[in-house]
């Protein structure tokens, strides 16, 4: 039972539930494939600045992603261009505003730590660890008094369960009680140091204190992700409560582009590449045994690959950002 | 006309502006059930019910920060610090998210929210209960800030700033709140940026805000009695100030004296000091003087809380050295 009828939820629908795995493939390797692509033009300064890439994290962002809609809002971490295309980002905007031109999601202002698109609820990236939470509570809290039957999620990485502020909205959601979805993405590393130096604490226990209900979930495991998002982003809908999410995972990149790793050792590397979710995922599509598999994963890397070409040929015939424009939006 | 009370004049413009548009939402420390620390919020929880108006614990990162997300998202947050020195543990999102975002975002969205504050001393209550930091927020491109002195900007003040597509600091005085004024029955907003000449005169220009206005316009009355003819300038918001408004008083005036209670060094008074030598140093006829609070915490002792704060005599000392 390693094929895709082993999908938990699957009711039979053979051909529907692959249809949901090829659609996180796609969303996965489009994330991948653009982060790949971001690596490289940063590599030939192409990409000022510094980059921090989800490699290895795609399965979270791919399949909350699929479960969200535009009125749907989400705040991202630093690591955050997952969460952006997942949401719906173009790539084009993404990855223009990451080579700081004219055309880029925000105009070439705010860079690969600021990518925001508001009108499809993508509240921001954001270069301060844990920020993004208290945001996304108050995203929640508006789609609450609005009346909406929209979702918050709050996406942070375990370095941010050092960060007062997750506290402090973990306590004031379970309060309020709105439709916030926090979501923990433990990739092992708190920038720099193991995790187990960041972070004593249990996430489980905590959300048994503040009363919140809790998954922990194999992140990697992008349709058990998803397999298990979909209902809770249901009932979440419903309830307008707030929930918190634990998904382990790994973070096969650097802490930023260029991180030398010197406190990585070989083996925990090697173990974080080889969790790649996106292999995992292709290997229960049978990609390696199945022609029609392989055919349509091929056709799928063609396609992004085209997209990504297109997307980075538009940035770099785009013009800079204008300075006086940029400085006029300081105030509305 | 009508007798109001500072403390009434916020409450009556929240309730105003709760009123005219249901994207207002309260929140804060105390504010609902409690009716506020000073009693600003009272009875809006009974007026407009649960939804719009929230106790939230004491977390001021994570209620400026939901006012960011909520603003991002509709509503129009005002959200109370329960003491301005509190700010401190909301730096991050007033500086690096809420100032930003309109910027950062590329123009596409804003954060209309207002944070009121209460500033400032003589309630002896000490170093970490009495902080006047209004030039750490005016610094922060992308924040407004706005100081009203009397009773009708109180209430004309925080109407605009509600109705600002920008993040608004309103920086209340906690010795004001219990005072009242005559006013005109019917309040109106007053632009952010727009000062006044609370009282005219011939040799020198007194430039203030918040409480130290009354302070000003009693030191204008004793120097008149001396023969000084001294013009008061009520700015009422310091980002953006009046620099028009100040430009034009001293070309007349030719001396200036900026008065604050906050500390005098890198403060309010001396960035409109270096402005006002930039664009009207052939007008003055005397070096620019600053009134504001030695560079200490403010002390807790009566005693020495009075010797710290600013008030009418250093501002009357000040302007005598002008004429010297």
């Amino acid at each position: 039972m390693n094929g895709v009828d082993a999908y938990p939820g699957n009711s039979g629908e053979r051909s529907t539930v692959s249809e949901t795995a090829w659609a996180l493939m796609r969303s996965m390797i489009r994330i991948r494939r653009v982060e790949e692509r971001l690596a490289r033009l940063f590599a030939d300064g192409e990409v000022p600045g510094f980059i921090h890439l989800s490699i290895g994290q795609e399965a979270i962002a791919a399949a909350f992603g699929a479960c969200l809609t535009d009125a749907d809002t989400v705040a991202s971490t630093h690591r955050g261009h997952g969460h952006c295309l997942a949401k719906g980002v173009p790539v084009s905007a993404l990855v223009a505003e990451v080579m700081g031109r004219d055309s880029g999601a925000c105009r070439g202002r705010g860079g690969s730590m600021h990518v925001a698109d508001l009108a499809r609820g993508m509240l921001g990236a954001n270069g301060i660890v844990g920020a993004g939470a208290p945001i996304a509570l108050g995203s929640a809290l508006a789609h609450k008094v609005s009346g909406r039957r929209a979702v918050a999620v709050a996406f942070f990485g375990d370095g941010a369960m050092a960060e007062g502020a997750v506290y402090e909205t973990m306590n004031l959601a379970a309060l309020w009680q709105v439709p916030l979805v926090m979501v923990c993405e433990r990739n092992g590393w708190s920038e720099f140091s193991p995790s187990d130096r960041a972070f004593a604490g249990d996430g489980a226990k905590l959300a048994e204190a503040f009363g919140l209900p809790f998954l922990a979930l194999d992140g990697d495991d992008v349709l058990a992700v998803h397999a298990a998002v979909g209902p809770l982003v249901a009932a979440c809908r419903e309830d307008r409560r707030p929930r918190l999410v634990s998904c382990a995972t790994h973070r096969v990149a650097g802490h930023f582009e260029g991180d030398p790793q010197r406190y990585r050792d070989a083996p925990e590397r090697a173990a974080a590449a080889a969790a790649d979710p996106i292999m995992r995922l292709a290997a229960r599509l049978c990609v390696d045994e199945d022609r029609d598999a392989r055919a349509r994963f091929d056709t799928i890397e063609a396609e992004i690959t085209a997209e990504i070409d297109a997307a980075v040929e538009a940035a770099r015939l785009a013009p800079d950002p204008d300075f006086d424009l940029a400085r006029g939006d300081v105030y509305g | 006309m009508a007798e109001l009370r500072f403390a009434k004049a916020i409450n009556q413009a929240l309730a105003d502006a709760m009123r005219d548009d249901p994207a207002v939402v309260l929140f804060g420390e105390d504010v609902a059930a409690a009716g506020g620390p000073f009693g600003v919020t009272r009875g809006l929880l009974d007026a407009f019910g649960p939804q719009r108006v929230l106790d939230a614990p004491i977390s001021e990162s994570a209620i400026v920060g939901a006012a960011v997300g909520a603003a991002l998202c509709g509503l129009k947050p005002v959200v109370e610090i329960m003491f301005m020195d509190f700010v401190t543990l909301a730096m991050d999102q007033i500086v690096n998210q809420a100032a930003k975002a309109r910027f950062m975002f590329g123009g596409r969205g804003g954060v209309p929210l207002v944070l009121r504050m209460p500033h400032g001393g003589g309630l002896n209550a000490g170093p970490q209960h009495s902080q006047c930091l209004e030039a750490w927020l005016a610094h922060v491109p992308g924040l407004k800030v706005v100081v009203p002195a009397t009773a009708a900007d109180a209430y004309g003040l925080l109407r605009s700033a509600i109705d600002d597509p920008d993040p608004v600091v309103v920086v209340e005085h906690k010795g004001l709140y219990a005072l009242s004024e005559t006013v005109d029955e019917t309040l109106v907003r007053v632009p952010i940026g727009q000062g006044r000449i609370a009282r005219a005169g011939r040799d020198a220009t007194i430039a203030t805000y918040g409480a130290l206005l009354r302070e000003a316009l009693v030191a204008a009355d004793r120097l008149a009695a001396e023969g000084m003819s001294c013009e008061v300038v009520d700015l009422r918001s310091v980002q953006p100030w009046d620099e028009a408004l100040l430009r034009e008083s001293v070309a007349r005036t030719h001396r200036l004296v900026v008065a604050h209670e906050a500390v005098e060094a890198f403060g309010v008074g001396a960035e409109i000091a270096a402005r006002m030598v930039e664009v009207a140093f052939d007008d003055l006829d005397a070096p620019i003087l600053r009134v504001g609070a030695p560079f200490m915490p403010v002390p807790f002792a009566k005693s020495l809380e009075m010797a710290y704060r600013p008030g009418a005599d250093r501002i009357v000392a000040a302007c005598r050295r002008l004429m010297e």
